[in-house]
Order: structure tokens, then sequence, then C-alpha cells
């Protein structure tokens, strides 16, 4: 990539801001988020990660994107999974094993129906957006 | 079909004890009477950290927070918010008194949280800058390269009242002005990502979660202080920290963000990562910049401080991961909006790892002038098992233990050291009754004995000799006069060490003689450990009357000391036993007695 001027930062730092709002990557609207720092791998992130994309295989879903994310905080609850798709609040969930995984495409993003015991707050607001 | 709203009902062990299961039934039975069960969902969630105004019930997508709800409080929140669309305001969270010193005036969130070093962690893809850039990063750097001059950066830091976050608490301003005064064409910038104490993970999460942050702020450094070349001294245990860093680095300089002539602005900062070996130590600022040439890891004696001549004798302005994060967002939002967070003395936040006997661990980010109980209790979900709190550990091997009594200090750190610990990196360990605190202060004192470098008499010998007082307490053997002695030495080490380490390193030990002088005497006098952690001390037997021979006990040791007929009472062969402790906690007879 050829290096920025001021000008292209400030240009692709709008353009990443709407697609980030618009919460769209390329066609794609449906985001699972998956906490992978060394906390999250340690507790089991990268075989949630894999009843994921396994799960969406199966289900021959192509419009849903599997992201990861540094560490959220929440050592008690990982690996920790935030769902972000149209018409469904933000929801993050907590202790999300390779059942939960599955339980979570077929119920909350096909079924649009949040489950029961594995939802987490997120722990304080965004400063960003103030 | 899908629900147009959901209600959520916190159901962590607390609130779920205040009648959580309740609420979640009467709310869909009222769902059911009001003929709404098809627009709303009613789900139970995990533990939200809130646990002393639980139960919760928070409403989603227009996120009312409600709180204290009992089981008849379902019918109005169902009949006014689901069905009238209007807010339950008595139950809505109000701001408490209590906590508006902590904050700013116009953010009314619930959330005791407030993260500004984690502001990004858990939000973007640390692999991918773009995510980094589409939240305004690198917009400080450029600000700092075309709009402000390097005493304009200084004046706003200086505002901000940002103090170092690696432990010792020193104004960032200052440091960076020394450095910025001296005149030298080589000098240079280098983040201490060498975490040690036991129990501490801010900087690897921090850096794993978001690294361009730190990235950003040295070169941010660079340009205040006329330096080109900055250095992140990281422990090699952190593989994945590095793994992101090194992406980081790569992605910034392909952009331009780094390397030469950042931005078209005629400014050149690079970034290398040198690995540590792991010695405690060598997160010792000097020591680590020693180690950072090539030497082996032994500290200075300062001044000359490395601001002023430090790594190759060069000026050196050498910052925490944590402190580094704070600076884009302070150049970003003024230094003004930074000096709101916090107390008088102490601005901004700090992230603490909380461990120990603690129902929600994790990592937490809390305004200065949070007080122990809001972290332990409403963040923390308490202690685990309905035991009692006894203490908080703070600052790892250098910091002491903080009682019952001081849990509503608010933290900041005038307050800690006030109270004989210090804030350090940010380790905090709760204790229940069942730790021992003689126990404790060994563990500590024996990994600084284990990590002290050696240089300094104090530290070497004085670790080794206060190290044997409390081995001969937790063995029973100790003397009323061993504690006297005990005090000497601590003291002789904090005055005479060459450095932090050994400076520091008798705290838990004084601290705990000073808030749990009983616990010590009862090591030396009566010969026992309260808690039952000193394995010399205790010894476990069996009621032969109590005891109705389930065998459970005696599958769960480990050595196989237990021996006993079916039905029958059972024996410890105490010569054989290793006190692991496992038969009494599995005993639900109460026939094994520890003494």
């Amino acid at each position: 990539m050829a290096k920025m001027t001021l000008e292209d930062l400030k240009k692709l730092r709008d353009e990443k801001k709407k697609s980030m709002d618009r919460r769209e990557v390329e066609g794609k609207d449906i985001e699972i988020i998956i906490g992978m720092a060394t906390c999250g791998i340690a507790a089991g992130a990268k075989d949630t990660m894999s009843a994921f994309l396994t799960e969406l295989d199966n289900q021959n879903m192509h419009n849903v994107v599997v992201r990861q994310t540094g560490c959220m905080g929440f050592c008690y609850a990982e690996p920790t999974v935030e769902i972000l798709m149209p018409g469904m609040p933000n929801i993050l969930y907590g202790n999300v094993d390779k059942d939960t995984a599955v339980k979570i495409v077929r119920k909350h993003i096909l079924g649009k129906v949040l489950i029961n015991d594995h939802i987490l707050d997120r722990p304080s607001a965004d400063i960003m957006q103030q | 079909m899908a629900f147009k709203q959901f209600i959520l009902v916190c159901g962590g062990t607390a609130c779920e004890s205040s009648k959580a299961d309740d609420i979640y039934k009467n709310l869909i039975a009222e769902c059911e009477a009001h003929g709404v069960k098809d627009d709303v969902q009613i789900v139970k969630t995990g533990c939200f950290g809130f646990c002393e105004k639980g139960p919760i019930v928070k409403v989603l997508p227009d996120e009312s927070f409600y709180v204290e709800v009992k089981p008849e409080d379902a019918k109005e929140i169902v009949a006014e918010h689901v069905v009238k669309g209007r807010q339950v305001k008595r139950l809505l969270y109000q701001g408490e008194e209590t906590r508006k010193h902590a904050r700013i005036e116009d953010i009314s969130f619930y959330q005791k949280q407030f993260r500004i070093v984690l502001r990004n962690c858990g939000l973007i893809n640390p692999e991918d800058i773009n995510e980094y850039i589409a939240r305004d990063g690198y917009a400080a750097l450029a600000k700092v390269l075309f709009e402000m001059t390097p005493d304009q950066v200084l004046e706003e830091l200086k505002k901000s009242g940002l103090k170092g976050r690696g432990g010792a608490g020193f104004p960032t301003w200052m440091k960076w002005n020394f450095s910025r005064k001296v005149k030298d064409p080589l000098k240079y910038i280098v983040c201490n990502a060498d975490e040690g104490d036991p129990g501490a993970y801010m900087d690897r999460s921090a850096l794993e979660g978001d690294p361009h942050s730190v990235l950003e702020a040295m070169a941010i450094a660079g340009r205040v202080v006329g330096s080109n070349k900055g250095y992140i001294y990281i422990r090699a245990e952190y593989p994945l920290a590095i793994h992101r860093l090194e992406l980081a680095i790569k992605q910034a300089t392909e952009m331009g963000l780094l390397g030469e002539d950042i931005l078209g602005s005629g400014f050149s900062f690079e970034v290398e990562i040198r690995f540590g070996a792991g010695a405690f130590v060598c997160g010792e600022e000097t020591a680590l910049l020693v180690s950072l040439a090539g030497e082996r890891g032994m500290p200075t004696p300062r001044p000359p401080f490395p601001a002023v001549q430090g790594l190759w004798k060069k000026p050196t302005v050498i910052n925490n991961v944590e402190t580094w994060a704070n600076i884009p967002i302070i150049l970003l939002k003024g230094g003004e909006w930074f000096s709101k967070i916090g107390t008088e003395t102490s601005k901004g936040t700090k992230v603490f790892a909380l461990t120990g006997k603690i129902k929600n661990s994790g990592l937490v980010e809390v305004p200065m002038g949070t007080t122990l109980r809001e972290i332990i209790y409403d963040i923390g979900g308490g202690i685990p098992n309905g035991r009692k709190f006894k203490a908080v550990q703070t600052g790892g091997p250098s910091g002491g233990v903080i009682t019952a009594e001081y849990i509503d200090t608010p933290i900041d750190y005038e307050n800690l050291q006030k109270l004989g610990s210090i804030m350090g990196s940010g380790g905090m360990i709760v204790m229940d009754e069942d730790d021992c605190m003689v126990d404790i202060a060994k563990f500590y004192l024996g990994f600084t004995v284990d990590e002290s470098c050696g240089k300094c008499a104090p530290c070497r010998v004085g670790g080794r000799q206060l190290y044997d007082y409390v081995d001969k307490i937790t063995k029973g053997k100790g003397t009323l006069e061993d504690l006297d002695r005990m005090k000497q030495i601590g003291h002789a080490m904090r005055k005479a060490s060459l450095c932090g380490l050994g400076q520091t390193s008798p705290n838990p030990v004084l601290s705990t003689m000073h808030y749990f002088p009983q616990e010590y005497l009862a090591h030396i006098d009566e010969k026992t450990c309260p808690a039952g952690k000193c394995k010399d001390l205790v010894r476990y037997f069996i009621l032969p009357d109590k005891c109705i021979g389930c065998g459970l006990c005696a599958r769960r040791c480990p050595v196989v000391c237990i021996k006993g007929e079916r039905r029958q009472p059972h024996v410890i062969d105490e010569a054989a036993c290793i006190k692991c402790g496992e038969c009494y906690s599995v005993c639900k007879f109460g026939a094994v007695v520890r003494k």
C-alpha cells in the first residue's frame, strides 16, 4: 500500500467509520465477533470459532462474517462472543462453548430468539461515541 | 415472526437469591395476560455485575436499566413499558451521589467501569489497522504533527494530570519534559511491557486488544522530545501480544503512519520490538534499559534518570503500556476532559486484573477514586461460596494488603500508599477467610527472593534473611523476637536497596504484620494456622462417631492414606498425609477435622 498523506488518513477514517456504523463488510450484514486474546483462546475461543464456521457452512449462510477482537475483560465468562445483526439488539454472550455456538447460529441468528443464561452486559459505555 | 423487544433478567447467583426467578416467571405470565408474548422475549442472562442493586432487569432495544426490581414490579414493567412504551421511572437506575466525584458530569450511564485504556479492546479487530483508524486511530498523531507544537502537547498532558501507570506514579509530562530539554540528536522512546507481577495481565490484554494505541503514543512522544526510534521491551512469554504488535508495526509502516516521513510531515519514527527473558527485575526501568542494550539486566543507581541518561546513555522516555495507551485519547479529547475523571490528585482511570477469591474475575477499568467495595462487590460480584472477605492484595510483590476495614477507601495513589500498599501495575488479588496472611507474605517474598538480581546486599541478603524468618514462623518455630528482627530487616531493605524491587519487597511482610498481628501471633504462640494453610501446623483426623464410612475421602485422597472398611469409620495415616485438605472439603458429614 502506498504511504498516506493527512488527507488520505481522514478519508480512510470517514469511509471506515461509515462502514463500521452500517456494520456491513463486503455485503455481509451479520457479524460474529469472538474475543481472542490469550485468555479467550485459553478458554477455548479457537474451538468456538471453528464451531461457528462449521455451523455456518452447514446452514449454508454466506452473509455472516466471523471476526476476532481482543479481551473484553470477562475472564470468568470466556470465551465471549458478540452478535451484531439487523433487526436484533447487539448482544454479548459469555461462556460460549461449541454447543452454545451452534445454538447461537440456529436460535439467535436464524430464529431471532435470545439464548438464556449466556447474555452479559457490556462493561462500560463507549467513550469514543461521546 | 421476530420479537420486537427483549426483557433481560439478571440471572447471576446474587440476583437469583433475590427472586430473579420469580421476576422471570411473572414477566412471562404478564406478557401472556397482555397478549404480547409473541412480541417480547423474556431472557435470563449471566451476571450483570451490578449485584448490590440487584435484581437487574434490562429492556432492549431501548436499553432501559431497571434496578432493585421486585417480582410484583413485573406487572408494571409489562403494562407500562411493553404495552404503552413508557419507562417505569421509579425503577430506573439513578446515578449515585457518592460517585459523582469520579465522573464526568454529562455521563450518566450505570456501568461502574469507565474504559479509556481498554476503549478498543473487545471492539476492534487488533489485526486490522483500518478498524483502529475508524475509531480515530492515528488522529492524535496527525494532530500532534500538523496542529500542535511540542509545548502544546506537554501542556495538554500537564493539564490532564496523567501519572505513570507502571506503579510509581510519576507525572508523565515531567518525564517527557526532562528528555525534551536535553540537547542530544539521539534520544529513545521505550515502552515497558515487561509485566511480571503474579496475577497481573493488564498490559498483555491491552497490547493484544489494541496494539496501535501504544505505537501511536510512542510516535507522539518521539515528536515531542525529538526522537526517531522507539523500542518495545516485552516478555517473550507473550507470543500473541508480540505477534499482534509485529503485525501492527508492519501495517502502520506500510501505510506511512510509522517509518520515514509520517503522513508527509517530515517526521520519521520507527519502532522495534525487543524480547525480555522474563526476569522480574527487568520491569524496573534502569534494569530494563540495561537488558534492552543486551547486557545482564541489573538496575543502576538513579540519578541520572533515564529521561536524561538512559538507553545507551542517551535521553530516554520510558513509560508503561497503560500510560502509553492513555495518551492518544488525551490529545484527542483534551487534557481537561481527562482531568475531570478521577480524584483531586489522581486523574483518569486504572486497569486492574481482579483475581483470587472473586466470582467475576476479570480485567476492570475504573475511574480513580472508585472504592474497593465497588470493584469487589459491584463489578466482581463478591466472594464465592458465601465466604467472608478478608483482604485484598494490591501492587503484587511490591505492595501490601488492604483489609475489610478500609474497603470503602477511594482508590488512588495517595490513599493506597497511606494504607501501606501501592497502586502498582494493577494486580488485585482478593482473599477470603481461608487465606493465611503469613503464607501470602511468604509467597510474595519467595517470589522476590528468587527474582532479586543480587547486585546490592540489602536486597540479596536481607530478602533471604526475611524469608527464613517467615518460613520459620509458618513451621511453628518462630519466636516473638523474630518479629522485631523482621521489622528491622524490612526497614533496612526499604532504605538501602538500590532499586524498587529491593525497596518494596518487604512490603507484603510488613503490611500483613501490621494488619494481621494476631495471625502471626497464632503461628508463634499457639503454633496454629487459623486458616489452615500452613501445612506444618495443621493435622487432619477423622471423628469416628461422625464418620459413616462412605469412603468419599478415601477415593479423593491423592496419596491414598485414608483407610477403612465400607460403612466403618475411616482413619487417616497422618505420617503419609500431605495435608492437601481434600478430605476436609469433600466430607459431607463434618467427620474430617482440621486442627
